[in-house]
C-alpha cells in the first residue's frame, strides 16, 4: 500500500498536462450526438489526439496505443478532464470494444480494427439491444447465417448510441434456431454497408444521441465475429465488465463536476439554503469514494486480478452519484435551474443539461435494477 | 502508487478472522447477554496471545510496530463479530498514547491489561469499570488513574456490550502524564471504529443473505425475489464505496494535514452509514424475525447507531471535510494531494 505517485507518475502527469494545454481546442465543441458537425468535430479531435500518441494509451503500441499501464492511464484521464478537453466521440469503441479485442481477439483483427479506432478514423457504435431485448439481452432475435467466409446478418437494433453518425457497430446475433445464452456470436457490421438502415431517435434533450438499426441480408465476412462462433454472451459480458468496472466513467468526470459545484456554492451561499452545504460535501465525498475505488480496482488488475460482478457496483454508484450532484446544483441555483444557457455564478457549466444527462445513467449500460440482481446473485449468492 | 494490501497483511487479518470466527460466535453473545457481561476473558487472552494488542505499539515498547492499515484490517474482522471487548480503543487508541507519554509504564508490559480512555469528544468512557486503568483529560493534558481512584456512573447503552461511565476525578488522585496529542487519538479512533463498521456491515448483509436462501413464501426463497435482492445489493454497493476510503485514511492517517484528517471524516462516515443502512436491510430481509431479541441483527445495529455518534458526530465529520474541500484545491489531480501550506501541530 503505498499512495503516493512515483517520479515517473509525476513526470507523465506533466507531460500529459503540458501537452493537453498546448492543444486542448479554446471553448466548446458542438455536441457530437447534436449535429454531423459536431460529430465531425469531435473526430479532428480525436485525430489530434492521436497525433500526440495519446488515442488509447493503454493499448500496445503495436495496435496504436500507447502501453501504458492502468495507473497511468488514470492520470491520463485526470489530466484529460482537469483540462476539460472535448468528450471521446469513439467511446464505445476505445473504452468498451477496444479492451474486449485486445483479450478475445486474434492478432490480424487486432491489426485491422484498434489503430484506427484509436485514431478515430472509425467511430463506433454498439448494438446490443433490441425492441424485444432491453434488459432481458439473451432475448436478442437478429439472426447470423454463415455462408462460406460471409455471415448475413438481419434484425433490428435499437437504442444504439453514436449510430447515427458512426462508421461501424458491434452486436449480438444468434444462429438461427438457438435460444437464449447459447449460439449467439459478437459480429461487426460497417454502418454503411448495404442493407443497413439508421433511423435516429431524439433523447430527451433533443439530441440524436441513438438510433435503431435495421439489417436486412447484410453480408459481412467471418473474421468481423470476434470469438468463437456461439461465445457471443461470454464476450459480451465481459464488455459489460470493462463498460461498468472501469471505463465508461472516469472518477476525474465527477471529481471536476465537485469542483465547480462546491465553486457555484462558494459563489452563492450567502442566498442559497443553507443546508445544501452537507450535499456539497456529499457530492465531493461520492467523486473520492469512486476514485478511490477505481485506483483501488486498477491496482487489483495490475497485479493480476480479473474484473468481476463487483463491476456493477460501480454503475450504480457513479450513476447515482451524478444525480445527486447534478440536483444539488439544481438546487442551489433555484429559480434558474430550468435555464437551458449556463446562468450567472455557474461557471459555464450547463448543470441543467448535466443534471438531465445523469438521468440517463441508471439506464443505460444495464439498468440499476439489473445491476443489483447481479450483484445480489454473484457477488451474494442470492437465488436467481 | 499501488492500493494493494501485502501478503502479510491479509495474512494477519486472516489470523485475526478465524480467532474471531471460533472464539465470537453468536452462542457466545448468548451467554454473555444471559450472563450480563461485556467481556469475556478467554477471549481476550486469546486476543492478548495472538499479538493482536500489540500491532500498534512500539517496538521499545513490547509492541509489533506496525502501521494503521494493519489495526485497520483486525478492527473489521473484529466489527464482523460485533466484538464485545474493548479492543479498538484499548489497542488502537489508549495503549499508543500511554506508549508515547510513558514508553516504560508497567501498563504496556501487562499483556492482558485494558486501558479505557476519556476523550473531550465523548460524553462517556467506554468500558472504565473492568479496565486496568483510565487515560484521562484535562486542558490538554493526560492524566491515568486506576478504575478505583475515580467515580464511575454507569451510563446503559442500548447496546448489550457496550458499557459506558459518567468519571468524576481529581488530578490528586490520578498520574499526570503530560500534553497528549488528542486528535491522533480522535483520528485512530474514527479510522478504526471505520474499519470495525465495515465488518458490522458485511457482517449484517451476510446473515441476512443466509436467511434470505432458507426463508420460503410464496413456494420460494426470498431471496429469489427482486425486492429483497435490491435491499441487499443497495447495502453491498455502500460498503464497496467505503471500503476503499477506509483503506485510503488508514495509509494517509500519518500525514496529519487537512486532507488527511478529512478522508478519516470521510472514511468514519460512509462506513458508518454502510453499517446502518446494512443492519435496517437485514432487519427488514428477517422481518418480523428480525425485530426479535432471539436473532442477532440488532446486536450489529446497536453498534453501529452507537458508533455513529461516538469519536465525532456525522455533521462534526462533513465540517473537517468541508474544511477540505474550502481551504485546499479541488479536482482530479487532488486525490492524493498533501496540504504543502501549513504543516499541522502534532
Amino acid at each position: 500500500m503505498d499512495l503516493t505517485y512515483t517520479p515517473e507518475q509525476l513526470a507523465f502527469r506533466a507531460e500529459v498536462r503540458a501537452w493537453l494545454e498546448a492543444h486542448v481546442p479554446q471553448g466548446s465543441l458542438e455536441h457530437f450526438d447534436a449535429t454531423r458537425e459536431g460529430f465531425e468535430a469531435h473526430r479532428e479531435w480525436e485525430k489530434t489526439l492521436k497525433s500526440g500518441d495519446w488515442g488509447m494509451v493503454t493499448w500496445p503500441r503495436e495496435y496504436g496505443g500507447r502501453g501504458l499501464d492502468l495507473i497511468q492511464w488514470l492520470i491520463f484521464e485526470e489530466e484529460y478532464y482537469r483540462a476539460g478537453a472535448p468528450g471521446r466521440v469513439n467511446q464505445n469503441g476505445i473504452f468498451l470494444l477496444g479492451p474486449t479485442l485486445i483479450e478475445f481477439g486474434t492478432h490480424e483483427q487486432k491489426q485491422r480494427f484498434l489503430p484506427k479506432m484509436a485514431s478515430g478514423e472509425e467511430i463506433w457504435a454498439q448494438a446490443w439491444s433490441e425492441p424485444m431485448a432491453g434488459s432481458d439481452l439473451a432475448g436478442v432475435r437478429a439472426t447470423a447465417v454463415r455462408e462460406g467466409d460471409d455471415y448475413i446478418l438481419n434484425g433490428h437494433k435499437i437504442w444504439s448510441s453514436r449510430a447515427v453518425f458512426a462508421d461501424w457497430a458491434f452486436g449480438l446475433f444468434r444462429e438461427p434456431g438457438s435460444e437464449r445464452h447459447k449460439g449467439m456470436s459478437l459480429i461487426f457490421f460497417p454502418l454503411n454497408a448495404p442493407g443497413v438502415t439508421v433511423n435516429a431517435i431524439k433523447k430527451i434533450n433533443g439530441h440524436v444521441g441513438f438510433a435503431e438499426i435495421f439489417l436486412e441480408n447484410v453480408r459481412v465476412p467471418a473474421f468481423n465475429r470476434l470469438g468463437e462462433e456461439g461465445q457471443g454472451w461470454h464476450i459480451c459480458m465481459a464488455t459489460a465488465g470493462f463498460e461498468r468496472g472501469l471505463m465508461l466513467r472516469s472518477p476525474a468526470r465527477y471529481q471536476v463536476a465537485a469542483k465547480k459545484l462546491a465553486e457555484l456554492w462558494t459563489a452563492r451561499k450567502e442566498t442559497a439554503d443553507p443546508t445544501l452545504e452537507a450535499d456539497v460535501v456529499r457530492a465531493h465525498m461520492n467523486a473520492e469514494a469512486y476514485a478511490l475505488n477505481i485506483y483501488q480496482t486498477a491496482s487489483r488488475l495490475m497485479a493480476g486480478a480479473k474484473i468481476g460482478p463487483e463491476a456493477s457496483t460501480n454503475k450504480i454508484f457513479w450513476s447515482e452519484l451524478d444525480i445527486h450532484l447534478t440536483q444539488t446544483a439544481l438546487n442551489i441555483l433555484g429559480p434558474q435551474a430550468e435555464l437551458t444557457h449556463a446562468a450567472p455564478d455557474a461557471n459555464s457549466v450547463d448543470w441543467i443539461d448535466d443534471y438531465i444527462f445523469a438521468l440517463a445513467g441508471p439506464i443505460y449500460a444495464g439498468s440499476n435494477e439489473i445491476q443489483r440482481n447481479i450483484i445480489a446473485e454473484r457477488m451474494l449468492g442470492l437465488p436467481r | 502508487m499501488d492500493f494493494t494490501l501485502s501478503e502479510e497483511q491479509l495474512m494477519f487479518a486472516e489470523t485475526a478472522r478465524s480467532l474471531f470466527a471460533d472464539s465470537s460466535t453468536p452462542d457466545h453473545w448468548r451467554r454473555m447477554m444471559e450472563a450480563d457481561e461485556a467481556i469475556d476473558p478467554a477471549r481476550w487472552s486469546s486476543i492478548v496471545e495472538t499479538g493482536l494488542t500489540l500491532v500498534l505499539l512500539p517496538e521499545k515498547a513490547g509492541g509489533i510496530g506496525l502501521a494503521e492499515t494493519d489495526f485497520a484490517l483486525i478492527a473489521q474482522e473484529a466489527g464482523y463479530v460485533v466484538l464485545p471487548e474493548p479492543l479498538v480503543e484499548s489497542a488502537g487508541v489508549a495503549a499508543p498514547m500511554l506508549a508515547v507519554l510513558a514508553p516504560d509504564h508497567e501498563l504496556l508490559g501487562d499483556p492482558l491489561a485494558a486501558i479505557a480512555i476519556q476523550h473531550p469528544a465523548n460524553p462517556y468512557v467506554a468500558n472504565a469499570d473492568t479496565a486496568a486503568a483510565i487515560i484521562l483529560h484535562r486542558d490538554g493534558e493526560a492524566f491515568l488513574a486506576t478504575p478505583d481512584q475515580v467515580t464511575l456512573t454507569a451510563q446503559p447503552s442500548i447496546d448489550p456490550f457496550r458499557r459506558l461511565f459518567s468519571v468524576e476525578w481529581s488530578p490528586g488522585n490520578a498520574t499526570a502524564l503530560g500534553k497528549a496529542d488528542w486528535d491522533l487519538a480522535f483520528d485512530r479512533a474514527a479510522l478504526f471504529n471505520a474499519a470495525f463498521a465495515l465488518g458490522l456491515a458485511q457482517r449484517s448483509v451476510d446473515l441476512a443473505v443466509d436467511y434470505a436462501k432458507e426463508r420460503q413464501q410464496f413456494g420460494k426463497p426470498i431471496g429469489s425475489y427482486q425486492a429483497v435482492k435490491h435491499h441487499l445489493a443497495s447495502a453491498q454497493v455502500a460498503i464497496e464505496f467505503a471500503k476503499p476510503v477506509v483503506a485510503a485514511a488508514a495509509a494517509e492517517i500519518g500525514a496529519r494535514d487537512i486532507q488527511a484528517r478529512a478522508r478519516v471524516s470521510h472514511a468514519k462516515l460512509v462506513a458508518l452509514e454502510a453499517a446502518d443502512k446494512a443492519a435496517r436491510a437485514a432487519i427488514q430481509v428477517h422481518g418480523a424475525m428480525g425485530y426479535s431479541w432471539e436473532v442477532d441483527v440488532h446486536l450489529f445495529l446497536k453498534r453501529a447507531v452507537a458508533l455513529t455518534q461516538t469519536w465525532g458526530t456525522p455533521a462534526q465529520h462533513r465540517a473537517r471535510i468541508a474544511t477540505r474541500i474550502f481551504t485546499q484545491p479541488m479536482g482530479p489531480d487532488q486525490t492524493f494531494a498533501r496540504d504543502a501550506g501549513q504543516k499541522q501541530e502534532a
